[in-house]
């Protein structure tokens, strides 16, 4: 390794080699195995699939203004306005749940900090985490084929029989399903090598004497979500296998005209998809735990019992699907044995808020960017997730099944807690994967905006949703116009909080001020490499400290940054990884 | 470099040689081949769940229609479906006995087995070929497809139920047993291609000498994976063939 010796370069010497600038060919970047590139391009990848959802969103929020007027009058794009309505609200769901939800933290924030936060030099399998990124590009390549060949207006759950019949365009979409399924299809592998990844990497690239409660607890989120990835992930795999075939050549799997049963793909689907919705909570959860520790400088409170709560949702996750189909005819006895599950996972998910607050109780709160969006986090997840029990008990949700009570429900959770982690976790780690900060006082500012659109955009769908109005609906009733027009302001705020990111954030990958090793004072492992990272991660073997042992770190005001304190380096065992 | 480097670069030195196949992230070959073997563990994990999708439709459906299931198995040759667990299981075998070459590095051993597992791989895919061109040719297929002539029902069904016809059966629904037996076994079937083409890359790389017995993770993982595909056959083959 060239200027290997070099521990510490002086300022204005030449630049420093990192992973970004070490090669820069173009094609190094299409070949690269380096763990921290393909996070990198995951994470380029994924921020394109959530603004291609969030104009599909504000599209539709644009058509709800004053719903969509009816008859053939009124067309847009080739279609009458309701027809663009339901492939608005369609893609949208297709897009965010399986091109920017699921693979979002794991595989773009997960795939360059997990190997760093075990003081590794990459992921156990390299090779398989490139090929996870490709499939990813080409199930991206499907949904934008969905695109080009006339949409798609079945709902992003694709029911048979409806779907297969075409939903209202009939056969016109018959091409357009096909490449959904393969884009589902393809990305669930995609999802599957990532999290088959993760697990090997944590049980063979853990260094000696790093025990699993000795891991971060991103780690922990990280590796109960590769468990579900790795276990429920194959079956939507088959089910859209199955439901390609069935298509394509009515073989009577799903389709009752030929012997098929359509409660039996909803059954098979939400035997992933329940289980899929932790997949994208889970992580955000390691993201939130990340960032209640480091700005509250306190040590994380309950350390095992968050541990073991994702554990537990993850394993109580499976057994839940039941509660989607409450109305799909399933019997009286499974519909109450579903119901008591789904109050069960409230448990563990309810430990987790318990711990982060008390985290918070007595600490010393920076309101850094990162620690906005959590504190929106505990709010918004509080919120999603007390509505959770509402729609778990069997007869309130038979009064609010399909109403837009369930959509700001699931909203809350996904939307206010996943992408909120996301945000925070980008934010949170800027620093260290561009090695520049980005302007603190915007930054704050886009929180806030996410924070209040947000609100704004589905607190009124709660009360609209009680009231009766019905998911999926291109109008509405009169009455429900105050609602659906505070909702649509509140989307375009929404929107604009992630517009003014994606303006500073990009700008500040060229002006932004060079960021020191580790501006947070965070005490995990990946904080002690430089940022942006050497290609081998680190340039000196880490010091064993505790993941949330902030006493060992002191600011130094000439960096702006935070140093490990020199007794710590003078007696602190570094990593070793040789046997 | 010796001179002028920090610390941790000198130890990096002294270390005895890395072997070539060693990859930069892992310490040694142990670490790296347990690494390979659990990931392989994790895919096969994954391959159990994805076909579970299709073993519950196949309990669904056999629930759901038990006489209907009971007179479509007579369509399946007994025969050729024991002559080809036979063959998976003696490819198998040679499959683990492939292993056990790399391992003692028995060159001439491991390339004999390759091609022994591969050519039973074949032979079970031709005897695949004849099951399947007979059904299509009688018009034995899956949703409402199936046309079967009564002249052409399977002997040992009209012998014992002599007042059968293949209208009965279609009206019995007889298409969704051979939607769930074309998808499984033509999913086992792509598996069997798969794992035949890995064993044409094994084989190659085998030629070039690239196993030894300080590296023959590839060997061992593509024979795990070979023992799901005969695994899942040991069950397909009581489902399917032996319901009488």
């Amino acid at each position: 390794m060239a200027g290997g010796g070099v521990v510490k370069p002086a300022a204005h010497d030449k630049p420093r080699k990192h992973y970004l600038n070490h090669v820069k060919t173009f094609a190094s970047w299409l070949v690269t195995l380096d763990h921290k590139r393909i996070a990198m391009m995951y994470l380029a990848a994924v921020s394109f699939s959530l603004l291609l959802g969030g104009v599909f969103a504000i599209a539709l929020r644009t058509v709800l203004w004053n719903g969509a007027p009816a008859g053939p009058d009124s067309r847009i794009l080739g279609a009458t306005m309701e027809q663009f309505y339901n492939k608005m609200f369609t893609l949208h769901g297709a897009v965010m749940v399986f091109l920017f939800i699921i693979p979002g933290i794991p595989a773009a924030l997960g795939n360059f900090i997990l190997p760093m936060q075990l003081g590794a030099k990459d992921l156990a399998l390299p090779r398989v985490n490139l090929l996870s990124w490709y499939l990813y590009v080409m199930g991206l390549c499907f949904f934008i084929a969905v695109l080009v060949f006339r949409g798609l207006d079945t709902g992003w759950t694709l029911y048979p029989p409806y779907s297969m019949g075409g939903g209202s365009e009939g056969q016109r979409v018959w091409l357009s399903l096909i490449f959904a399924y393969m884009a589902v299809f393809i990305l669930g592998f995609s999802s599957i090598l990532t999290g088959l990844n993760f697990i090997v990497t944590i049980h063979k690239l853990r260094p000696p004497g790093m025990g699993m409660y000795d891991m971060p607890l991103f780690l922990w989120a990280l590796y109960a979500t590769s468990l579900i990835q790795v276990l429920a992930t194959p079956v939507i795999g088959i089910t859209l296998g199955l439901s390609l075939i069935e298509h394509m050549f009515h073989v009577g799997i799903f389709l009752p005209e030929y012997g098929g049963d359509p409660v039996l793909y909803q059954h098979f689907f939400w035997f992933y998809s329940h289980p899929a919705v932790y997949i994208m909570i889970l992580p955000a959860m390691g993201v939130q735990s990340e960032i209640m520790g480091t700005f509250t400088r306190k040590h994380i409170f309950g350390y095992k019992a968050i541990a073991w709560s994702s554990i537990a949702i993850a394993v109580i996750g499976f057994l839940v699907w039941g509660h989607h189909m409450f109305v799909s005819g399933q019997s009286p006895t499974a519909g109450i044995i579903f119901s008591f599950l789904t109050f069960l996972v409230a448990i563990p998910s309810a430990i987790k808020v318990f711990n982060w607050v008390a985290t918070m109780y007595k600490g010393s709160i920076d309101l850094k960017t990162p620690m906005i969006y959590g504190l929106n986090f505990i709010y918004l997840f509080g919120i999603g997730g007390l509505t959770g029990l509402f729609l778990a008990s069997i007869s309130t949700n038979v009064h609010l099944h399909d109403t837009y009570f369930v959509i700001a429900h699931f909203h809350m959770v996904m939307v206010g807690s996943t992408v909120n982690a996301f945000l925070g976790g980008v934010h949170y780690w800027w620093p260290k994967m561009t090695g520049r900060m980005y302007n603190e006082t915007l930054g704050r500012v886009g929180a806030l905006l996410v924070f209040v659109g947000f609100n704004l955009a589905f607190m009124p769908q709660f009360v609209a949703g009680t009231r009766g109005m019905p998911r999926r609906y291109a109008n509405y009733l009169d009455e429900f116009t105050v609602f659906n027009q505070a909702s649509t302001i509140g989307a375009y705020i929404l929107g604009s909080g992630i517009g003014l990111q994606v303006i500073y954030l990009i700008h500040s990958l060229f002006k932004g001020r060079k960021a020191p090793s580790n501006p947070w004072g965070a005490a995990s492992l990946e904080w002690q490499s430089e940022s942006p990272p050497d290609f081998h991660n680190f340039t000196k073997p880490p010091i064993v400290t505790g993941a949330y042992d902030y006493e060992n770190w002191e600011y130094e005001s000439e960096e702006a940054g935070w140093h490990l304190k020199q007794e710590v380096i003078d007696t602190g065992k570094t990593l070793s990884k040789v046997h | 470099m010796g001179t002028g480097v920090a610390e941790h670069e000198t130890k990096h030195e002294t270390l005895p040689a890395r072997p070539p196949e060693l990859a930069m992230h892992f310490d040694n070959m142990h670490q790296q081949f347990h690494s390979g073997k659990l990931g392989m563990w994790l895919f096969l994990g994954q391959e159990l769940l994805f076909f579970c999708g299709l073993f519950t439709a196949y309990a669904v459906y056999r629930g759901n229609h038990q006489e209907m299931f009971h007179y479509a198995h007579y369509f399946l040759d007994t025969k050729m479906g024991a002559a080809n667990t036979v063959v998976l299981l003696v490819s198998s075998m040679t499959a683990a006995w492939s292993v056990r070459c790399a391992m003692l590095e028995q060159r001439k051993g491991l390339l004999i087995t390759l091609a022994l597992t591969f050519l039973c791989a074949g032979a079970f895919m031709v005897v695949k070929y004849f099951e399947y061109a007979h059904k299509l040719h009688i018009g034995a297929v899956w949703g409402n497809g199936f046309h079967v002539q009564t002249a052409d029902l399977p002997p040992e069904l009209l012998a014992k139920y002599p007042e059968m016809t293949g209208e009965k059966l279609k009206d019995m629904g007889v298409g969704s047993f051979f939607a769930v037996y074309f998808c499984m076994t033509g999913l086992h079937g792509l598996h069997v291609l798969v794992g035949m083409g890995l064993y044409v890359w094994l084989f190659i790389r085998a030629l070039k000498g690239h196993f030894s017995r300080r590296w023959y993770g590839a060997v061992d993982n593509v024979a795990l994976y070979w023992h799901i595909v005969d695994i899942i056959w040991i069950f397909l083959f009581p489902l399917l063939y032996l319901i009488g």
